[in-house]
């Protein structure tokens, strides 16, 4: 084998152990990666308990209300097939809005409610002008009295 | 040892002496083009491309955050691609294109990270958070300056090359990272909006504004690094002959001029 082609298996062998080695690596802390939960993760059980996690969904639409002394809002995460209610003291962020993602970091009270110390809003990657927005959210209204 | 005009293969620019005066023809041609790709990569994006419905006028840092971020990926994919040259074939122009490249990976790295941030404070409500995407992509901020660490910390410059050539291979297997953690972890920052395996998330003239940018950045990121490399070149063939003679050249043509 002539020296070049020897570096040549020398490097590739040592890359390709390299890539098996993260590989393993990212698989085994792929709970720890995760930078939420989702709700149904929660209800399955999933979620660490006695510590603070966080819970990522959509706000559900209808779901936010502000309690009278002014400074805490209830809200609901959802996923569309499981759903928690949220307590948060605090200010939201600017694209915080009913029916939009969010990230929420708080800790998981005994009655089920998710006592959030922390609210991110999660934008998604649509970027339209308001126009178009406005196009979609009609024809999504159309298409939701069509359902049953 | 080496054969420099050996055929019209374009293997012969890898000899530095002939690739020297290429680089030196080329680079001007490359700034010209970003400069004038920045200009209509900017008007596009500040101009004609269209306000976001739900961000507002903030969304617009995707012009320099995305480009940014997409090329600080790949020039360390391309730093790696030339270490493993190096290594492989024992050439010498290969280790020094990594290291003239390592210095603008970096800025783009910073510029991703400085701007995501900016971004995130009025959309997510923070500037930073530990999510997989944001800390994958602090890491290769680590990995360019390690090897640039690296690389000058060594006296020998064979053995600063190969030390630098396998730090970037090693960070290497970071960048698909990167890109697919939106995809493999739940993370706060969103998916990709452009891929090439799905149709683009995003109005027209956004994107075309953003894939401007990019080319922007393809061609500064080439006219600056054939500039780095030149003198790097100059110093590290300092003993040979046609060093010698490409000085003498230099030193007759400013004298003409004066």
């Amino acid at each position: 084998m002539k020296p070049r082609s020897k570096r040549l298996v020398l490097v590739g062998v040592g890359v390709a152990l390299l890539v098996g080695a993260a590989a393993l690596v990212l698989n085994a802390f792929q709970q720890n990666l995760v930078f939420f939960h989702t709700p149904t993760e929660v209800a399955a059980g999933k979620a660490p308990t006695g510590r603070t996690f966080r819970i990522g969904g959509l706000v559900e639409v209808g779901s936010v209300q502000r309690e009278p002394d002014g400074v805490t809002v209830r809200f609901a995460v959802t996923d569309t097939a499981k759903t928690i209610p949220v307590s948060y003291q605090g200010t939201l962020p600017d694209l915080f809005k009913e029916g939009k993602g969010a990230v929420v970091q708080g800790r998981l009270e005994a009655d089920g409610t998710f006592r959030a110390s922390e609210v991110l809003a999660k934008h998604d990657e649509n970027y339209m002008p308001p126009e178009a927005a406005h196009a979609v959210e009609q024809a999504h209204k159309a298409g939701a009295t069509v359902k049953p | 040892m080496s054969r420099p005009d050996r055929g019209p293969s374009i293997l012969r620019f890898a000899a530095p002496q002939n690739f020297y005066p290429l680089a030196g023809r080329l680079a001007p041609w490359f700034a010209g083009a970003a400069a004038l790709l920045t200009l209509a990569g900017l008007w596009l994006s500040f101009f004609v491309a269209p306000t976001d419905a739900t961000q507002g006028e903030v969304y617009r840092v995707i012009f320099i955050h995305v480009p940014a971020a997409w090329m600080s990926m790949f020039v360390y994919l391309v730093m790696a691609f030339w270490s493993a040259v190096g290594l492989v074939m024992n050439t010498r122009l290969s280790f020094l294109m990594s290291q003239a490249l390592a210095p603008t990976g970096a800025m783009f790295c910073v510029v991703a990270l400085w701007t995501g941030a900016l971004w995130g404070k009025p959309t997510w409500g923070t500037y930073w958070v530990w999510d997989a995407r944001l800390t994958s992509q602090a890491l290769l901020l680590f990995l360019y300056l390690g090897f640039i660490a690296l690389t000058r910390a060594i006296e020998d410059p064979r053995r600063a090359d190969r030390a630098g050539a396998i730090i970037a291979l090693v960070g290497a297997v970071n960048v698909p990272v990167i890109y697919f953690s939106v995809k493999w972890w739940n993370t706060l920052h969103q998916g990709a909006s452009v891929s090439l395996t799905k149709a683009p998330s995003m109005a027209t003239t956004m994107l075309a504004g953003m894939l401007v940018m990019a080319v922007a950045a393809w061609a500064y990121t080439l006219a600056v690094v054939l500039w780095r490399v030149r003198p790097m070149i100059l110093e590290r063939e300092r003993h040979t002959e046609w060093v010698g003679a490409e000085l003498m050249r230099e030193a007759l043509r400013q004298g003409g001029r004066a």
